[in-house]
């Protein structure tokens, strides 16, 4: 591959520093750390998605009726598929640059196991795309007129939601990584897989407002998202190792 | 068991055991679906309520089984590939594939025709369309996924982790849907019923299933062998193979 | 018999538009399935043989192995 020489010039600092025998944390928190960097000092591509997701929850409102009563029946769904395709938006980035600059093949060369150091990145990617965007949401909520009292259940569902959309995510970005047009063939693979955690995240909102329990479903986001993180991040390994060495 | 696996080693064998066997599975499933066909059209009573348009469960069903077995199928055959290196089940995915979309277009159409006469529309968001579609989705996402990639090697193994990663989804989205259908729509009229349907009703669509399935496996036993041809072709048993039917 | 005249069962009781068309278009796909993977082997079958001979040929007479390599018309078309 290209950069195998010049990765350790170029931005990861912190995973340079860090010697061999540091062991499994040290290398997750480097890696959580470098990639937490980094995104900050590309802010511009950490607002994009809020700031789509804002003007897609514009543009419903303007296409279908100003009507409240409209508005606040299907604002749950409308959130949620918009916050949906905001995280989606932001997923062809994950492993992107750190494929062209060769630092991800140096992440495959640590001797620790590559599925949690993927993990880190995948954190990272949910606290700056997801997190934003499930405190961002009750916000809009409120111009989309949803009905008072969840919001929080907006908020909370999102936020479980997005880090199960961000580690499924992250299997269709890795597989993508290495093809020179994969953005749209990523939108193909994970949204299908996207459609569980959907319906109970708008489900859930959905209960919210009609009064009925909201537990049995914010309790399924959390099966999905444990069961996510058993399994995702070992197909995010064994997909980022056929993309770097096919 | 390990000897077996150890002879999928060996394309030259396959070819050799395939040839004897593909005549019979055609065969059967030329007899099955055309006993079938004509028992299920002409000789099985029409339903009380649904009358002659319960005739499409014949095609219907049998569709919806290979669909689903079809993408069971390519994540087995796809892990045997990534964990065994055996390239014959890396062709048998690949081959399957478009068979196992065709049979998923199948079942979403007649469905959807079957919903005129029942449920007056040509789509509803019946919990069983639904999830058929997003199987659509997610082969045309296999599919997709396979032709991105310039090097035969990573393709394989890209849409074997997808076809794996797909099929551990299918059961989540499937009862997802389910959830989701019964929440929205108080259950309406099923597409296929429950109720105990007389032998003269379910003698044929036992029989269409089981030609569905000797369909399945002989096409892909010869599209199997088709594709050794392609890929061993510089191997001089196929070499000799071409001097021989000349 | 489920039916007493062929008519009858063509009109499947006011229901031939959609039975017809969902077993129509099942019988379109597998045949179509069939005829793909017929016409695939045969086309391989063919460009396998093609190039046996072609290699033979140029085994057997290595003088005229030079030329025909850059100019690949030679062979193409009298297969």
């Amino acid at each position: 591959m290209s950069a195998t020489d010049g990765s350790l010039s170029g931005g990861d600092m912190s995973v340079g520093h860090v010697e061999p025998q540091g062991g499994l944390t040290v290398a997750f928190c480097a890696t959580l750390k470098r990639d937490l960097v980094l995104m900050l000092r590309r802010r511009s591509e950490v607002m994009n998605p809020l700031v789509f997701f804002a003007i897609v929850i514009t543009l419903f409102p303007i296409g279908i009726s100003p009507d409240p009563q409209l508005l606040a029946a299907i604002a749950p769904g409308l959130l949620w598929v918009a916050a949906l395709l905001a995280a989606l938006l932001s997923l062809d980035s994950l492993f992107r640059a750190d494929y062209d600059d060769g630092s991800l093949e140096q992440l495959l060369l640590t001797p620790q196991p590559l599925a949690l150091l993927t993990l880190a990145k995948v954190a990272v990617h949910w606290l700056l795309t997801g997190l934003p965007l499930a405190l961002m949401a009750p916000l809009l909520g409120i111009m989309l007129a949803l009905p008072a009292g969840s919001y929080l259940v907006l908020a909370l569902s999102l936020a479980l939601g997005t880090a199960s959309l961000s580690l499924i995510g992250a299997i269709g970005a890795a597989l993508t990584v290495g093809l020179s047009r994969g953005g749209v063939l990523l939108s193909l693979l994970v949204l299908p897989l996207y459609i569980p955690v959907l319906i109970f995240g708008a489900g859930a909102v959905q209960a919210a407002i009609l009064g009925d329990g909201i537990m049995a479903h914010l309790a399924i986001l959390g099966a999905l998202l444990s069961l996510a993180l058993c399994l995702a991040p070992w197909a995010i390994a064994a997909s980022l190792r056929i993309s770097i060495n096919g | 068991m390990w000897a077996f696996i150890n002879k999928l080693r060996s394309p030259k064998w396959f070819y050799a055991i395939s040839a004897r066997l593909q005549p019979w599975f055609w065969a059967a499933a030329l007899l099955l679906i055309g006993t079938g066909t004509i028992w299920g059209l002409a000789f099985a009573p029409a339903d009380y309520q649904q009358g002659n348009s319960f005739r499409i469960i014949y095609v219907h069903v049998p569709a919806a089984f290979l669909a689903q077995s079809i993408f069971v199928s390519m994540a087995i055959t796809g892990l045997v590939f990534m964990v065994w290196k055996i390239k014959i089940c890396d062709m048998a995915a690949a081959m399957m594939a478009p068979l196992g979309a065709a049979m998923t277009f199948i079942a979403l159409f007649s469905g959807a025709v079957w919903g005129v006469p029942t449920w007056g529309t040509w789509w509803m968001w019946d919990a069983r369309l639904t999830s058929m579609l997003i199987l659509l989705f997610l082969y045309l996402g296999v599919i997709a996924l396979r032709g991105a990639f310039t090097s035969r090697d990573s393709a394989s193994r890209a849409a074997s982790v997808l076809a794996m990663v797909g099929v551990i989804n299918i059961p989540i989205i499937k009862y997802s849907v389910d959830w989701w259908y019964t929440l929205h729509q108080p259950a309406t009229f099923t597409i296929t019923g429950r109720a105990a349907m007389p032998m003269e009703m379910w003698a044929p669509l036992l029989i269409m299933v089981l030609g569905f399935y000797s369909f399945f496996i002989a096409l892909t036993l010869t599209r199997v062998r088709s594709e050794i041809l392609r890929r061993e072709s510089n191997k001089h048993w196929v070499r000799e193979l071409a001097g021989e039917t000349r | 018999m489920a039916f007493d005249t062929l008519q009858e069962f063509f009109a499947m009781g006011g229901h031939a538009p959609y039975v017809w068309s969902a077993w129509g278009l099942t019988a379109a796909l597998l045949l179509g399935c069939v005829l793909h993977a017929r016409a695939e082997r045969r086309q391989l079958l063919r460009q396998l043989e093609r190039r046996v001979r072609r290699e033979g040929r140029l085994a057997a007479d290595p003088a005229r192995a030079t030329p025909i390599q850059h100019d690949s018309g030679g062979y193409t078309n009298d297969a």
